[in-house]
């Protein structure tokens, strides 16, 4: 059964189509990511499923209930928690916790089972102010207040951007065992690394979802012939490769490049031999599978 | 490129920051090369801003010898600050001021002349592609452009180094690519680049990396070095290993 279903929807700021025709649905109990860089539209849509905004056009649903008819009971059901920090920051640890469980009249006792795992460990300093506390702190307590009243539907704006590599593994690992106790979660984030993680991902840019797939099927729909190519120099490695006739695109990743080709004759031979007479040493030449941003890339030339 | 008999830009020395009894910066000791790429990692709160701002003349280290791009830390801060660029997220252009405003109060700031500070706007608008946006507000292009721009803006006096701090937190990831395209190229020429992310794919494009836990340098090497020394696939799996021991 859906939680969230999304029919055509459309918004825009001004000129800016902000979400130009959006479909989707999420299952009860799934992982459901966006990834896309900022200003793809994600805290647009997330604002419309939160009630926040009236979309211009199309239907949106939340266990069943209209955004726009039926906001006040859709937010008793929804956590969500917004890009930016906005728990009180004047405001304890434990005041902040007890004032959302208050406002959605509950207590923080009777829902502890849920945020125990996360609340733990800000526990130690639940006297300090919530503006006093560390990056990946603040963001613990502002889980812990998005699920104080036990939501079905939790929804996270870019809970991990500008977050340390350690941290966005423990975030991530909590969504996990939340996604276990049935709660459905709908994420955003620019990393695509956390791709991998949920059950399915759209690919979002320019107000537009570009795919929507598990991680695992995305990178089969990348059409072309990829190779990963390493060499002593990345400058002359990146400008080489571009030269190199019939290649398509050609990216940094980490210490090497990607070379895709939309014809498919080119070997490994080939490139290693032009690489070696444009002077590149130390060369490493394997055909590769696509992963999550060479499709993401792939798919903002198409559109 | 990194070049280990290439001459040393910037030489820490025993770095030690303390803020009352908190010890953001514990005995740092590196060394970084001309025109080598190096990157400043650690987790939030690993004291990575601390350091930067003592190497940018911001901040005095409470003990420790420094010099960065020949000259001394203490002595010398103003002709530090003429011969770095700098960069970040947070700081970087003015919003109410053009596209060709920011370039000439930057490129003012730091002395070119008015007839050289012509020049290099139109060359800089042409390079990057944004000729039509010379007079729109900063606050209307979008974030990719402004982030290229503001880092050619901290290079536009040739500097000996160039600190970035967090430079591409947000963009798609062709504008990323492209973003490190423009570091390479200026690596190439010869400025050295100081630079820190959270993006770990993004430490394998430095020549060498640090990485800073809770105010010490943990490691510091090549990103084929450190995975080999750390039996890693990836600078993530590096990163964790070492930045995970210690958490909250």
């Amino acid at each position: 059964m859906s939680s969230v279903i999304v029919e055509h929807i459309y918004k825009h700021f001004g000129k800016v189509k902000a979400i130009d025709d959006i479909s989707f649905a999420v299952e009860r109990g799934e992982l459901f990511g966006f990834i896309g860089p900022d200003g793809a539209g994600k805290t647009t849509l997330f604002r419309i499923l939160t009630t926040l905004l009236v979309p211009d056009k199309g239907m949106a649903v939340v266990n069943g209930l209209d955004v726009v008819k039926d906001y006040r009971k859709i937010r008793q059901d929804i956590g969500y928690m917004p890009g930016r920090f906005s728990l009180y920051t004047d405001l304890s640890v434990e005041e902040n916790l007890n004032f959302y469980a208050t406002v959605f009249g509950t207590t923080v006792a009777e829902n502890y089972d849920l945020i125990r795992d996360i609340y733990v460990q800000i526990e130690p300093f639940k006297k300090r102010k919530a503006g006093k506390l560390s990056g990946g702190m603040k963001q613990k307590l502002a889980l812990s207040c998005a699920l104080i009243h036990k939501p079905s539907v939790l929804i996270l704006d870019e809970p991990t951007t500008g977050v340390d590599a350690v941290s966005r593994l423990e975030f991530w690992e909590m969504l996990k065992r939340l996604k276990q106790s049935g709660i459905t979660i709908i994420v955003a984030t620019p990393y695509m690394d956390e791709a991998g993680l949920c059950d399915r991902v759209a690919l979002i840019q320019a107000g537009k979802i570009m795919a929507v797939s598990p991680p695992s099927e995305v990178i089969k729909t990348y059409p072309w012939q990829l190779f990963s190519v390493k060499a002593d120099d990345i400058f002359s490695l990146l400008n080489d490769l571009r030269q190199f006739p019939g290649s398509h695109t050609v990216y940094a990743f980490g210490q090497a490049a990607h070379i895709s080709f939309r014809e498919g004759d080119v070997n490994e031979a080939m490139i290693r031999e032009y690489m070696h007479d444009k002077g590149n040493k130390e060369l490493q030449v394997s055909p590769i599978q696509a992963n999550i941003e060479d499709c993401f890339m792939e798919l903002m030339i198409k559109t | 490129m990194y070049n280990p008999n290439a001459e040393n830009i910037i030489v820490v020395k025993d770095l030690v920051k303390k803020f009352g009894s908190f010890v953001a910066n514990d005995h740092l000791s590196f060394e970084v090369k001309k025109g080598e790429i190096f990157g400043f990692l650690g987790a939030n709160g690993a004291g990575k801003t601390t350091a930067i701002k003592i190497l940018c003349g911001l901040s005095y280290p409470t003990s420790g010898k420094l010099n960065v791009g020949g000259f001394d830390i203490y002595r010398e801060r103003e002709k530090i600050k003429k011969n770095i660029g700098y960069m970040s997220q947070k700081f970087s252009l003015y919003d109410d001021l053009t596209v060709f405003e920011n370039i000439r109060f930057y490129a003012g700031i730091y002395g070119l002349r008015r007839k050289v500070i012509e020049e290099r706007a139109r060359d800089l608008m042409e390079k990057l592609d944004m000729k039509e946006a010379r007079d729109m507000l900063i606050r209307g292009i979008p974030l990719g452009w402004k982030q290229k721009l503001a880092f050619s803006v901290a290079i536009i006096h040739n500097p000996k180094i160039v600190f970035l701090d967090e430079p591409t937190g947000g963009v798609d990831p062709i504008t990323r690519r492209q973003f490190w395209d423009m570091i390479f190229e200026a690596s190439y020429r010869g400025i050295t680049v100081f630079v820190t992310t959270h993006y770990m794919d993004e430490a394998e494009y430095c020549d060498r990396v640090s990485i800073m836990v809770d105010g010490k340098i943990a490691a510091l090497d090549t990103p084929e070095n450190l995975k080999k020394d750390y039996a890693a696939g990836s600078m993530n799996e590096v990163f964790l290993q070492l930045a995970r021991v210690k958490v909250n």
